[in-house]
């Protein structure tokens, strides 16, 4: 584990596409960031964006067939996990890279204790004895907030409600103390005061760990106030990337435009909630110009012929947008529109 | 087969309660009227069902407390185990009390061996000794049909196992890996199936003929085994299927977990209710088929004694002595039938819960 090594993970171009039978799905196409330890990211977009399939390929668990990783790299900690053996792929998940799922109702084994569940991630990376696993497995649940763990430890994942059964899959996460932790929509299966109580876990627990985050998820309030660097996907593809704070207050895509006005603000007058109109293209009949320019409100007739750039705005934010310049432009000049 | 709504709605819906709340205003009261009220209502459902569930700890008690509740099942799961308990210890019993074995001959003489009927000793009158009377060679029926039942008993259980070892793990295989080899795999148990299985036990066992009743038992249970795991396989590669895809397997995939730990410690124990259903009625069937191999006489071989063969000798004599007949007739009748009753009761149990 180098620590000279300053980005974690740096994911190069990566391609993940699906063979459908209706043609081709280029469901992650071209996505290239960097990661550095400690540090959160936050990836949004609409469902169908690639969120989910960037960070099942970071792991290598893209079902295959019909999916398949065509190209890039995913350098983690020096090392290319797309040229690793799987028995060495699998040493490294759960392990040095760990995930949360969305669903926790779905996400535990029903049939088996709280406690195999635990004891199996640490008897397996850490080489734990079954008594130190269990006392593993105790002392994880009440980091995540468990009470009773003792008692609780024992009990099966149906004696657990919602917002639980995500702890336990913190605590699961957590249990090797991973690098990275991938939290992919952690929050949405759960009540917004769970929500809440969930995000700041997490927050807390990656303070203390050090773990960097990558945290996907469609809801944008979720990410500004946990993540460091935001990344909006849409179509497979980045369209914008930049500090979460200059991406809040300075937009310079369209697409993230109008993401930040459909965000409902319970403060503002009643009112009609914004859409972007339309939906969402069929990733596996793209057509050559700019994915969202049937649905952008910016858009031109060379948004319609020619894929757009991808444009560095400043040094750490880039959107890929034909009119990048005037839209960041634009949103420089009147924050109030960007509810900052 | 989804969760159970009464867990799951509080989770579904406060995602719309942040969109729902600024709307107050909206021109249709009853919807918000009618949602805190069933929110209660759910909410105190889920109490007692977690007060319950804090008794009761693992699904598997909730099934047994389910399965007490059904008394058919209650009355086979009894007769099962009392034939069980008869069928291991009577024949020893009699042994030490009466002092004979089931296949003790009292005479030599020929002109003396005669079937006495129940309850009636040597000199024709009532008598305890024989409480199914004897057979052809004067040997005490109720010892042999106690006899029978080991052999009938064991031979159901063990093929079941055997049945269960092939078929769980053959349809687990089949199903997790899915694709071209479960394609594969499947075809050949279509073509397995389309075989009359009662003429393949035939040929295996005239084929492998063994020279003792012994090595013809153990054959019995490979060739009983051997075909009875078909429709298992398929079970368990249907619930593999539906399971395969949930979030815990990829969860337990992104903890690193190996394929072969996936399939046998995370999927396996989750197809137990219908396997467990199913090995239930797989065992009359077995023993069913076993009777009618002994009955053709391709079964148990005499001196050994099952509850087929009994009565196939029985069936030669149905005419002049009936009890010959009656009695193993009767016995496996009543077993099969408990079982039955026990296997229905276990799927009525384990069903509803499934997760």
């Amino acid at each position: 584990m180098s620590s000279t090594n300053r980005h974690l993970l740096e994911v190069n171009d990566l391609r993940t596409y699906f063979e459908t039978e209706d043609g081709v799905v280029k469901a992650v196409d071209g996505i290239s960031f960097l990661l550095k330890r400690g540090e959160t990211l936050g990836i949004v977009g609409e469902s169908g964006s690639g969120k989910s399939v960037t960070n099942l390929s970071i792991i290598r668990l893209v079902p295959n067939p019909p999916g398949k990783i065509v190209s890039g790299e995913i350098i983690f900690d020096g090392q290319d996990i797309l040229l690793l053996r799987p028995e060495e792929v699998r040493k490294i998940r759960g392990c040095r890279i760990a995930m949360i799922f969305q669903d926790p109702m779905t996400s535990l084994n029903p049939f088996l204790k709280i406690s195999k569940q635990l004891m199996e991630v640490t008897q397996l990376h850490l080489g734990h004895s079954k008594g130190q696993a269990y006392e593993h497995a105790i002392k994880m649940l009440e980091t995540v907030g468990i009470p009773d763990a003792r008692t609780r430890v024992d009990n099966y994942p149906h004696e657990f409600s919602g917002g639980m059964r995500q702890r336990v899959m913190i605590a699961m996460a957590l249990s090797c103390k991973p690098e990275l932790l991938i939290a992919d929509e952690p929050t949405t299966a759960l009540d917004v005061t769970i929500q809440a109580q969930i995000l700041e876990l997490i927050k807390k627990l990656k303070h203390e760990t050090g773990t960097s985050v990558i945290l996907i998820t469609h809801d944008l309030g979720v990410v500004a106030g946990m993540t460091d660097h935001l990344i909006v996907m849409y179509a497979g593809k980045i369209f914008e990337q930049a500090k979460t704070t200059e991406l809040f207050a300075r937009p310079g895509n369209p697409y993230t435009k109008g993401l930040l006005r459909s965000v409902p603000d319970p403060t503002a007058e009643q009112g009609k909630l914004y859409q972007i109109p339309g939906a969402p293209p069929d990733v596996s009949h793209l057509q050559p110009g700019c994915p969202f320019a049937p649905r952008c409100e910016r858009a031109e007739e060379i948004c319609r012929r020619e894929f757009p750039p991808f444009v560095e705005l400043t040094r750490d934010h880039h959107s890929l947008c034909h009119f990048a310049d005037e839209v960041f432009a634009a949103s420089g000049g009147n924050l109030e529109s960007t509810r900052a | 087969m989804t969760d159970d709504p009464v867990e799951h709605h509080p989770e579904d819906q406060p995602a719309l309660t942040p969109l729902g709340v600024p709307r107050v205003e909206t021109p249709d009261p009853d919807v918000i009227a009618v949602g805190p009220e069933m929110a209660v209502a759910e909410a105190d459902v889920r109490w007692t069902e977690g007060d319950e569930v804090i008794k009761g700890r693992s699904l598997w008690r909730d099934a047994w407390r389910r399965l007490l509740k059904n008394k058919l099942a209650v009355f086979g799961l009894v007769v099962v185990i009392l034939i069980t308990i008869a069928s291991i210890t009577g024949p020893w019993l009699i042994h030490k009390t009466l002092g004979f074995t089931p296949d003790y001959i009292p005479s030599n003489d020929v002109r003396l061996i005669k079937s006495f009927p129940p309850f009636t000793g040597p000199d024709g009158k009532f008598s305890w000794t024989h409480p199914m009377g004897t057979d052809n060679a004067g040997r005490d029926q109720f010892a042999r049909v106690l006899q029978g039942g080991q052999i009938s008993l064991f031979v159901g259980i063990i093929s079941t196992l055997v049945s269960l070892l092939i078929g769980i793990s053959y349809g687990a295989i089949a199903g997790y890996i899915g694709g071209r080899l479960d394609n594969l795999m499947m075809r050949l148990v279509d073509v397995l199936y389309s075989l009359p299985y009662v003429i393949l036990i035939i040929v295996l066992l005239s084929m492998f003929r063994s020279q003792t009743p012994r090595g013809q038992l153990v054959l019995l249970f490979v060739a009983l085994g051997a075909v009875s795991w078909l429709t298992m396989a398929r079970i368990v590669r249907g619930q593999v299927l539906s399971l395969k895809n949930q979030e815990f397997v990829l969860a337990a995939r992104a903890t690193g977990v190996s394929t072969t730990r996936i399939i046998f410690r995370h999927l396996v124990p989750n197809t137990l209710g219908p396997v467990i259903v199913y090995a239930t009625l797989t065992i009359p069937q077995v023993m069913l088929t076993e009777a009618f191999l002994s009955f053709l006489g391709f079964g148990v071989q005499a001196p050994l004694s099952s509850w087929g063969s009994l009565a196939a000798d029985g069936a030669q004599n149905i005419a002049i002595y009936p009890w010959q007949l009656i009695f193993p007739g009767v016995t496996m009748a009543l077993t099969l039938f408990s079982l039955n009753f026990l296997g229905d009761g276990l799927r009525d149990a384990l069903d509803p819960q499934m997760r």
